[in-house]
C-alpha cells in the first residue's frame, strides 16, 4: 500500500472482539493467498535486465508457475510493476506516471541491480535506485540477476503479500 | 595496403585540407572549420565516401581552440575509411551541418550538440536527444561534474541528492 | 499526487496537419516496442503520415563514466552496449585498444575471439527473431528461439560465469581458457539449434499471415539506406552484399568460408530472412572454428597489458609493481586516437578511442549502429499502417543500451 493513499479501515464500535479479530486474519490469508497467485506484471522494461525477463517467463524458469505469467500492458489493469533495467532520470517522470495510474493493490519489484540502486551507472544520467521515486516492495540485485534468484525475489513477494494485511472495506469506499 | 587509394584520395583534396596522414589504416584529414561543406562535395561524389559514420567532438579544456569536431567517413567501394578533423574555439563553436549531404548527420549533431555544445549551421533540429527538456549545460565536457544530476522528477523524503556528492 | 509530471521531451510537432488526422504517442513504455523508445506519429485512419522518434530514455552516461575509469576497468560498460550480443562488444573494444598499444594478440584467442563473436551473434539474431514473431502473434516460434537462447546463454555461463553480460575480454587477450566438454557442449547446441529452426522456417516462411504482415512493408532502397547510415543485415535486405567480415576482414574472418546473404526489396521479411540465413552462416563458422582451434596461450606474454601469473607476483617485486600498476593505473596506451569497427549483430560498431598517453581513456565513443538505424527509421514507418510499426521496429532490432549508450 503506498504512503500517498492511506486507506482507514472500518472497526466496530467499542473495541475489537477476539471473533472479529479471528474473521479478519482468515479474510486476510484468503486476500493473500489470492492476490499472491494472481500477480499480474506490469514489466516496464528498459534494459539488459530485459534479457533475464524474458528467459524467466519463458521455459524452463517460467514464471506460469507462480501465477505470474501474464503480463498486462495497461497501468489500470497490473498490479505488480516490474522495474526491469535502468532508470534514466529521463525515464523518470515515465514510471512516476506509470505507478500513479495503477490502481491498489499494487506492489513494485526492483528488478536488477540498475533499479535498486543505479549499478554501477552512478553518473548525471542514471537515477540511482527507483525507490527515489516511488515506493519499492521487493529488490532483486544481480546484473543481469540469473533467473533463479528473479523466481526467489518473487517467493519473497508473495510471503510479503501473504502477510500483509488486506483491507477491503475502508472510510473512503 | 590501402596505400595507393589514400594517396589518390589525398591528392583530389589537395588544399582543401590543411594537414592529411594515415593513422592505424584509416586517413587522417586536418581542416579548417569553414572549409567542411567543400571538403565533404569533393569527399562524396569524387572520392566516393557515400557514408558518413560518426559525429562527435574532443574536448581539450587547457587548449585554444578547445574542441576538435571529428568526423568519420567511410567508402563502400573502396572499403576505407577517413577521418576529417576540424578546431573550434569555445567562444564560437560552429560548423557548418551535414545534413543535405548524409541523412545519418541529423542524429548525430544532435547528439554532438547536446554534449559539447557545437552548434551546427544548417541543421534545423537541434533538439536534445539522448538528454532531456531542461537539461542545463554539456555534459561530456571535461568540466561537467561526472555526478551533476538534474532529477526532472523531485526525490521521496528521505533521498537528498546531495548525498551523492561523495561517490 | 497533485505535482504535474515534466514532459522530458519536446516534440516535433503538435499540430495535426489537418482536421481529420490525429497524433498519439507510442512508448517509451509500450508492451510491443523492445526497448525504450518513443514514436510520436501522426495518423490519418490507421496510416502513418509523419513520425518523430524520441530515443534517449536509456542513455546511461557511457563517455562520462569510461573517463573515470581505466582502460580494462570499463569493460562491463562496454559489454552492456549491445547486451544481446555482449561479446561482440567486449572484442571489438579490446582490439581496438590492442591495436593503439601495439599488441599482437595470440593464434588461439584469435580463433577463439571469432568463435565466441559468431555465437554471440547468433544469440542476438535469436533474440531480435524471437521477440519480432512473438509481437506478430507467433508464440509457439518465441518459446523455440528463447529455449536455444537459453541453452547458448547457460553454455556461455559455463565459460565466463555470467549468462548475459559476460565482461570476458581482456586487452591482450581473454579472462579465461575453455573448460573440459566445452566443445562438445558447443556442438551438442548447434544441433539442437539446427533442428528448432527446421521448426521455424516450417511455421513462419511460407506462412500466408506473416508474409501479408510483412512482406513489402517497411521497405527501404539501397540508396536510401546509405544515405542514412544503415549498415549489417538492414542494408543487406536492400541488397547491397556489404559486411565488414568480408570487406575489411579482421580476426580470423579472412580464413574463413562464408556467404552473405543479401534480400531483395528491403522490407521486413527479407530482414528477417536475411537474419535467419546469417544464423545458418554464423553455425558454419562456428564449426569450422571448432576445427581450426590452435593449441597455445590465451593471453599475450606482454607486461604491458597482461596481468603477471600469481607465482612470479607473490614472488618477485616487479611483477608485484607490474600487477599493482596495472591494476591500479590500468594499461598504459600510447597518446593518440584511433576509429576501430567490426561487424556487430546490427551493423558497423564502431570504437573511438582517444588517448592522452594514460592508463585512464580520455575519450571513449561509440558509433553505434542502433543509434545511426534510429535516426532513418522514419523512411520505413511514414506511409504505413499503425500496426505495421510493431514487426518494422523490431525487425530494426534497436538495442536501447547500444542506442542510448
Amino acid at each position: 500500500m503506498s504512503a500517498a493513499h492511506p486507506t482507514i479501515p472500518i472497526s466496530p464500535a467499542g473495541g475489537k472482539s477476539a471473533a472479529f479479530e479471528y474473521l479478519t486474519t482468515k479474510k486476510d490469508e484468503l486476500c493473500g493467498w489470492a492476490r499472491k497467485f494472481s500477480l499480474f506484471p506490469y514489466p516496464f522494461v528498459t534494459a539488459c535486465c530485459a534479457m533475464e525477463f524474458m528467459s524467466v517467463s519463458s521455459t524452463p524458469y517460467d514464471t506460469d508457475r507462480f501465477g505470474a505469467a501474464l503480463p498486462r500492458f495497461s497501468p489500470r489493469q497490473s498490479d505488480l510493476l516490474m522495474v526491469v533495467g535502468t532508470v534514466t532520470h529521463k525515464q523518470a517522470p515515465i514510471l512516476l506516471k506509470v505507478y500513479e495510474q495503477m490502481c491498489e493493490p499494487k506492489w513494485v519489484m526492483a528488478f536488477g541491480v540498475c533499479a535498486t540502486s543505479g549499478g554501477f551507472y552512478q553518473n548525471y544520467a542514471a537515477l540511482a535506485g527507483i525507490d527515489r521515486v516511488i515506493p519499492v516492495d521487493v529488490y532483486i540485485p544481480g546484473c543481469p540477476p540469473r533467473p533463479e534468484t528473479v523466481i526467489d525475489g518473487i517467493m519473497q513477494l508473495q510471503d510479503k503479500i501473504a502477510r500483509q494485511k488486506h483491507i477491503i472495506l475502508t472510510k473512503d469506499f | 595496403m590501402a596505400t595507393p587509394i589514400f594517396e589518390s584520395i589525398q591528392s583530389q583534396l589537395g588544399s582543401l585540407a590543411t594537414a592529411s596522414s594515415v593513422s592505424h589504416g584509416t586517413l587522417v584529414v586536418e581542416i579548417a572549420p569553414a572549409a567542411i561543406s567543400g571538403l565533404v562535395q569533393t569527399l562524396k561524389s569524387a572520392c566516393k565516401f557515400d557514408m558518413l559514420l560518426d559525429v562527435t567532438a574532443i574536448d581539450w579544456p587547457g587548449r585554444q581552440p578547445r574542441f576538435d569536431v571529428v568526423w568519420h567517413f567511410y567508402s563502400t567501394t573502396h572499403r576505407v575509411r577517413a577521418r576529417v578533423k576540424a578546431r573550434v574555439p569555445e567562444s564560437d563553436p560552429v560548423v557548418d551541418s551535414l545534413t543535405q549531404h548524409y541523412g545519418s548527420a541529423a542524429f548525430q549533431e544532435r547528439e554532438c550538440h547536446e554534449m559539447y555544445g557545437i552548434r551546427f549551421n544548417g541543421n534545423a533540429d537541434l533538439r536534445p536527444l539522448l538528454l532531456y527538456e531542461g537539461f542545463v549545460g554539456y555534459p561530456l565536457r571535461k568540466d561537467y561534474p561526472k555526478l551533476g544530476e538534474q532529477p526532472l522528477v523531485p526525490y521521496r523524503e528521505g533521498f537528498d541528492i546531495a548525498d551523492r556528492a561523495g561517490v | 499526487m497533485d505535482m504535474k509530471i515534466p514532459n522530458p521531451v519536446r516534440p516535433a510537432f503538435t499540430i495535426p496537419q489537418r482536421d481529420d488526422t490525429v497524433i498519439v504517442n507510442i512508448g517509451p513504455s509500450h508492451p510491443a516496442t523492445h526497448g525504450t523508445i518513443q514514436i510520436i506519429a501522426e495518423l490519418d485512419g490507421e496510416k502513418i503520415l509523419r513520425t518523430d522518434v524520441h530515443c534517449g530514455y536509456l542513455h546511461r552516461g557511457f563517455e562520462k563514466e569510461c573517463e573515470d575509469h581505466t582502460w580494462h576497468n570499463l569493460i562491463p560498460y562496454v559489454d552492456r552496449l549491445n547486451y544481446c550480443s555482449a561479446l561482440i562488444n567486449d572484442f571489438a573494444y579490446c582490439d581496438a585498444v590492442e591495436q593503439m598499444m601495439g599488441v599482437e594478440i595470440t593464434p588461439r584467442t584469435k580463433y577463439l575471439r571469432t568463435l565466441l563473436a559468431e555465437y554471440s551473434r547468433l544469440a542476438d539474431h535469436l533474440t531480435c527473431i524471437a521477440a519480432t514473431l512473438m509481437e506478430l502473434g507467433a508464440m509457439t516460434a518465441f518459446l523455440y528461439l528463447v529455449m536455444i537462447r537459453d541453452y547458448i546463454y547457460e553454455h556461455i555461463a559455463d565459460l565466463t560465469g555470467a549468462r548475459v553480460t559476460y565482461s570476458f575480454g581482456r586487452i591482450g587477450g581473454l579472462a579465461r581458457d575453455l573448460p573440459d566438454g566445452w566443445l562438445k557442449r558447443l556442438e551438442q547446441i548447434l544441433t539442437q539449434y539446427e533442428e528448432f529452426i527446421g521448426r521455424v522456417h516450417g511455421l513462419v516462411d511460407r506462412n500466408r499471415i506473416f508474409i501479408d504482415r510483412t512482406r513489402d512493408v517497411g521497405v527501404l532502397t539501397t540508396a536510401d539506406a546509405i544515405h542514412w547510415g544503415y549498415t549489417g543485415p538492414i542494408l543487406r535486405s536492400t541488397g547491397a552484399a556489404r559486411d565488414l567480415r568480408k570487406d575489411t576482414p579482421y580476426l580470423a574472418y579472412a580464413e574463413l568460408d562464408f556467404e552473405v546473404p543479401v534480400g531483395i526489396k528491403g522490407d521486413n521479411y527479407d530482414r528477417y530472412y536475411v537474419r535467419m540465413r546469417e544464423m545458418d552462416e554464423s553455425v558454419h563458422m562456428i564449426r569450422q572454428l571448432i576445427d581450426m582451434l590452435p593449441a597455445g596461450p590465451i593471453n599475450v606474454d606482454d607486461r604491458r597489458c597482461t596481468l603477471p601469473p600469481k607465482p612470479l607476483v607473490y614472488g618477485e617485486i616487479e611483477s608485484l609493481i607490474n600487477h599493482f600498476k596495472l591494476i591500479m593505473d590500468g594499461p598504459r596506451v600510447p597518446a593518440g586516437e584511433i576509429y576501430v569497427a567490426h561487424e556487430g549483430a546490427n551493423g558497423e560498431l564502431g570504437f573511438f578511442l582517444v588517448s592522452d598517453g594514460s592508463g585512464t581513456p580520455y575519450k571513449v565513443h561509440v558509433r553505434s549502429p542502433s543509434f545511426v538505424h534510429m535516426g532513418g527509421a522514419h523512411k520505413m514507418l511514414d506511409g504505413y499502417q499503425l500496426a505495421d510499426l510493431i514487426p518494422t521496429f523490431g525487425s530494426i532490432n534497436m538495442i536501447g543500451g547500444e542506442c542510448d549508450r
